[in-house]
């Protein structure tokens, strides 16, 4: 294997419903990054069925070339069609470099794909950089410049680990939502757009899909969210989290979440989980309530701007992590609090 | 001499540590308030073969030995002393006669269903005015045909009216003393058969203390439990074994109330230190360690001896466990109280129940002085 | 139907961690327990066991310690048990351990495979797919439901926002999350009949078309380049209000010191 035949940082861009997500925009500007210090280009692998128009808004946040696999196999996510496509394309145009979200579909395509070309994959990054390994010079040992170095929590969050992929090509990585920054919008871009027949066929691991049930839910994705009001055990029910945490949510501009106490005990839904086995968010505010900070959850939370707790007892770990932690009973304090924000606002507008 | 306990036995105390802070442990506090029988744990506990540990499996039981048993009993007594005296009710005073002293059809009958927890069980010895002084059995039973006809009342009796299975002693020949003094079995719901006073306790609140009240109740001949007369010995042997259930009582009470102040020590701060930094606080707790440790190997010796086969048992094993293990209860959980402070009085926190539970470890099945007679006996023949 | 669940035993990772000097965890030093996402898989197992009849075997790479885990499995009602141990198995990443696996399940009967989605100390959430890759299987990743219909399984697929609800023929794999479903507790006469049961032991030499290039540490195309205890964010400012009021203006302050409001 010759490193210096693969080159290009290659993004799959994830859609739903032939609509880019979110997630394949950040992993462009992360990408665009990456390959200017590896001297190379951004490219946005787009798969689908009547997926072309896609292409544009990739090209608008910074993909240098879009490779379209259009088929009818790919309308909906199915991991082994969507494998063999990106196989094929891993083995046509050798890319250095290959970015997924870690999303349900990126955390089971990801590994497919590093399992069939044989290569390495690290997953959940928060960081990604280009340097040494090893990082620091080992007698004896060959220093290679320019490797992708991933960066990962393990362990629970109790770990952070540094990555790489000395020997294989491509490197590859996933990273979760809201971790990496789209650039800004270009709108006058226009798409360079590569054709790519995959050589699709149906095999043995080919599934069949009786139906597609799409969740209905009035919630807004938390990950999303600038500002959150976050609940925990101490909330007690689930009727306190619209009762409590609501309103000062609302008068905030920001969304309600909960940690895994809240979904596992009071029926909280699962999109609203924070921690290690919900979504990883970084808000400009995280108020936690009545969360008392077990490690998995403050994995999902801790890189926020400003980090408010309230918690009856003085002892709980999420007053480690918090800039301001407030030792109190939340039922007592939230309602007071929301109404002196009220006020507060009331008098800016007034302003 | 291995201390150490078998990979199994270790794996199944992890069990029932686990199943005693997810399930039993959420709901102790509220029992204990509303005085409520804790179905909710014992349901989970009959589904999960707990209800028959102790019972050979061709009875239905899980086939383990009275040390896993004695550790399940420990365990739940940790968090709920109620739940703990429940299992060990069931287990040693009613399914232990049944399964040593009853006849095929009446294991069949009576022992499976207990075993599988479709049905729980109770032990009626102690009347009004036999308590200590078990052979003045008061309640009388007379053959009449095909039936032996119950009269009289028990008191005091735990798991009354929840139970189905009730092993009831009664007098069938005064003349003999003791030796006439016989055991049945009793099923809730046989005409006669009713339950008097739920009584108001001190401790382990949630746990059913009823009289059972028997009027001309009449239950078929076979439902005589053992020979004619052999009942005195049977409730002798029954509560040898039943100690046994009790001191693990008394000793998952007093590891939970010394887990629970160390815990608390650690946290609560005064004159800007944390209590457990005073010299006072650490001396304390040393001792009720000790003690701790101490009552855990009577307790588990006392355990696994009552598995060796043996023509009778003088109760020393079981005698000294129970004694010490309970004054080690009273012990444990009233310093714990102490070293919480005011915070010890208040029901929101467990040491105070705990305190209130260990009191009665002390009385049941056979009280701290009866245990030192038999002790004294054995070491004075 | 035969059922094959991969397990592993983790570190649990509520305390703290150690490493080797190479990077690699220190495991031998941590206090053990069976990775929940598997756990959950094992007892989606057992229910399928219980509603159609099947024999369920539990399959671990690990070390010999991991016997633990296996007799636990029995103990909640698996039927047997296989270690694969070796000391060239160690060190390995996730290629060469869904390689392993694959060597060990080629040695076995399986209608379906099922593994947990990620485990607790790795945190990946790729051998359940890879192995799948290796095997040649159908896979369902995130799978919230499951029921068996002759040669398919009828599975839902859970998605960020929807779920397709799959036929897949059998063999197949399917990676379960923790949240699929509440595992049963062992039960006491359980344990000690597990521990009567025997665990195949399977070595390197019993894996089937498996080179020496993909396993252990030697076969891991990722390598650890740094690895550190992580510093976490520093504890702020505690404060304790005299009341409600007093805390509810201490925060309405702090949040117009930081422009939030």
């Amino acid at each position: 294997m010759n490193r210096e035949e693969y080159k290009g940082v290659y993004v799959f861009a994830q859609q739903v419903d032939n609509k880019v997500s979110n997630i394949a925009l950040e992993l462009l500007g992360k990408g665009k990054a990456l390959a200017d210090d590896l001297g190379s280009e951004v490219v946005a692998m787009l798969l689908g069925s009547d997926i072309k128009d896609q292409a544009q808004i990739l090209a608008e946040y910074g993909a240098d070339k879009v490779i379209v696999v259009d088929h009818p196999f790919l309308k909906e996510y199915m991991t082994e069609p969507y494998t063999q496509a990106i196989s094929a394309i891993i083995r046509e145009c050798k890319p250095d470099v290959v970015l997924f979200g870690a999303t349900a579909i990126g955390r089971d395509l990801a590994p497919c794909v590093a399992a069939t070309v044989h290569t390495g994959l690290t997953a959940d990054c928060t960081k990604l950089d280009i340097g040494d390994f090893p990082m620091n010079p080992i007698p004896g040992k060959e220093t290679l410049h320019k490797q992708l170095l991933m960066t990962r929590p393990a362990f629970g969050g109790n770990t952070i680990a540094t990555i790489a992929i000395p020997d294989f090509r491509p490197q590859m990585a996933t990273v979760r939502p809201g971790v990496m920054q789209k650039l800004p919008r270009n709108k006058e871009a226009k798409a360079n757009i590569i054709e790519f027949d995959a050589h699709l066929e149906k095999n043995d691991r080919y599934v069949e899909i009786l139906d597609v049930v799409k969740k209905v839910s009035d919630y807004v994705d938390i990950q999303d969210a600038k500002i959150l009001v976050s609940g925990g055990r101490g909330m007690q029910n689930k009727e306190n989290y619209e009762k409590y945490l609501r309103p000062l949510a609302n008068l905030l501009g920001g969304q309600v979440s909960s940690s895994r106490a809240g979904v596992d005990q009071f029926g909280i839904p699962k999109e609203l989980q924070v921690g290690q086995t919900g979504k990883t968010v970084r808000p400009k505010l995280y108020i936690a309530c009545g969360i008392s900070g077990a490690i998995q959850h403050l994995a999902g939370m801790e890189e926020s701007d400003l980090i408010i707790a309230i918690n009856k007892d003085e002892t709980a770990p999420i007053f480690d992590v918090a800039d301001y932690g407030i030792v109190g009973d939340l039922f007592q304090i939230l309602p007071i609090l929301t109404k002196m924000v009220e006020q507060e606002l009331a008098k800016k507008a007034e302003m | 001499m291995d201390f150490a306990l078998s990979q199994e036995h270790a794996m199944a105390r992890d069990l029932f540590r686990s199943f005693a802070q997810n399930e039993v442990k959420p709901l102790a506090q509220e029992i204990d308030e509303e005085e409520r029988f804790p179905s909710e744990n014992i349901a989970k506990m009959a589904k999960l073969g707990f209800l028959g540990i102790a019972v050979p499996k061709e009875y239905g039981g899980q086939g383990c030995d009275y040390l896993t048993y004695t550790m399940c009993v420990e365990e739940l007594a940790k968090v709920c002393g109620t739940t703990a005296v429940v299992l060990s009710a069931h287990t040693s005073l009613c399914q232990m006669p049944i399964l040593h002293f009853g006849t095929e059809e009446q294991k069949q009958k009576y022992l499976v269903p207990l075993a599988k927890g479709e049905t729980l069980g109770a032990f009626g010895l102690t009347e009004p005015g036999a308590g200590t002084d078990a052979a003045g059995q008061q309640t009388k039973a007379v053959l009449d045909g095909d039936e032996w006809v119950l009269n009289g009342t028990k008191m005091f009796i735990t798991n009354g009216y929840y139970a189905d299975t009730y092993v009831v002693f009664a007098m069938t020949d005064k003349s003999l003393g003791r030796k006439g003094i016989s055991a049945f079995i009793v099923e809730k719901g046989t005409p006669g058969f009713t339950f008097g006073t739920k009584e108001k306790k001190m401790g382990i609140r949630g746990s059913a203390t009823y009289e059972l009240v028997f009027t001309d109740c009449r239950i078929p001949k076979e439902n005589l439990l053992g020979k004619l007369g052999q009942g005195y010995a049977i409730a002798m042997d029954t509560l040898d074994g039943g100690r046994i259930g009790i001191a693990a009582q008394a000793l998952g009470l007093a590891e939970g109330a010394l887990e629970v102040t160390c815990d608390y020590v650690k946290t609560r701060k005064q004159f800007g230190k944390t209590l457990g930094q005073f010299q006072n606080t650490q001396f304390q707790l040393a001792d009720m360690a000790t003690r701790c440790d101490a009552a855990q190997l009577l307790v588990y010796r006392a355990a696994i001896d009552h598995d060796i086969p043996k023509k009778s048992s003088d109760g020393m094993c079981s005698s000294m466990a129970k004694l010490y293990a309970a004054e080690t209860a009273m012990y444990v959980t009233t310093k714990a109280v102490q070293l919480h402070g005011g915070y010890g009085y208040i029901r929101d926190y467990d040491v105070e129940r705990m305190m209130r539970d260990a009191k009665i470890t002390e009385i049941y099945e056979g009280t701290s002085e009866v245990q030192r007679m038999v002790i004294a006996k054995n070491l004075l023949k | 139907m035969n059922i094959v669940v991969c397990i592993k035993q983790v570190p649990d990772t509520a305390g703290g961690v150690k490493f080797n000097p190479d990077g690699t965890l220190d495991r031998a030093a941590m206090l053990a327990i069976m990775n929940p996402d598997d756990k959950a898989g094992l007892e989606a197992a057992l229910r399928l066991k219980d509603e159609y009849g099947a024999k369920v075997t539990v399959v671990t790479m690990g070390l010999p310690k991991a016997d633990a885990i296996l007799r636990e499995a029995m103990a909640m009602g698996a039927d047997d048990a296989v270690l694969v141990t070796d000391r060239v198995l160690g060190g390995a990443d996730t290629w060469a351990t869904s390689q392993t696996l694959a060597g060990a399940l080629r040695a076995l009967d399986y209608d379906l495979v099922i593994t947990g989605r990620q485990a607790i100390d790795g945190d990946t959430a790729q051998v359940g797919p890879q192995l799948s890759v290796h095997l040649g299987l159908p896979i369902v990743s995130y799978t919230q439901k499951l029921r068996i219909e002759g040669d398919y399984v009828i599975a839902e697929r859970m998605f960020d926002d929807r779920h397709h609800v799959l036929k897949v023929k059998m063999p197949c794999l399917l990676t379960a999350l923790s949240e699929l479903n509440e595992p049963r507790y062992m039960t006491p006469g359980g344990i000690f009949e597990a521990f009567q049961k025997p665990v195949t032991i399977m070595g390197r030499k019993d894996l089937v078309d498996t080179l020496d290039s993909n396993i252990g540490k030697v076969g891991s195309p990722t390598q650890i380049a740094k690895a550190s205890d992580k510093v976490r964010k520093g504890a702020g400012t505690q404060y304790i209000p005299e009341d409600a009021t007093d805390a509810a203006e201490y925060i309405t302050a702090k949040l117009k010191e930081k422009f939030i409001i």
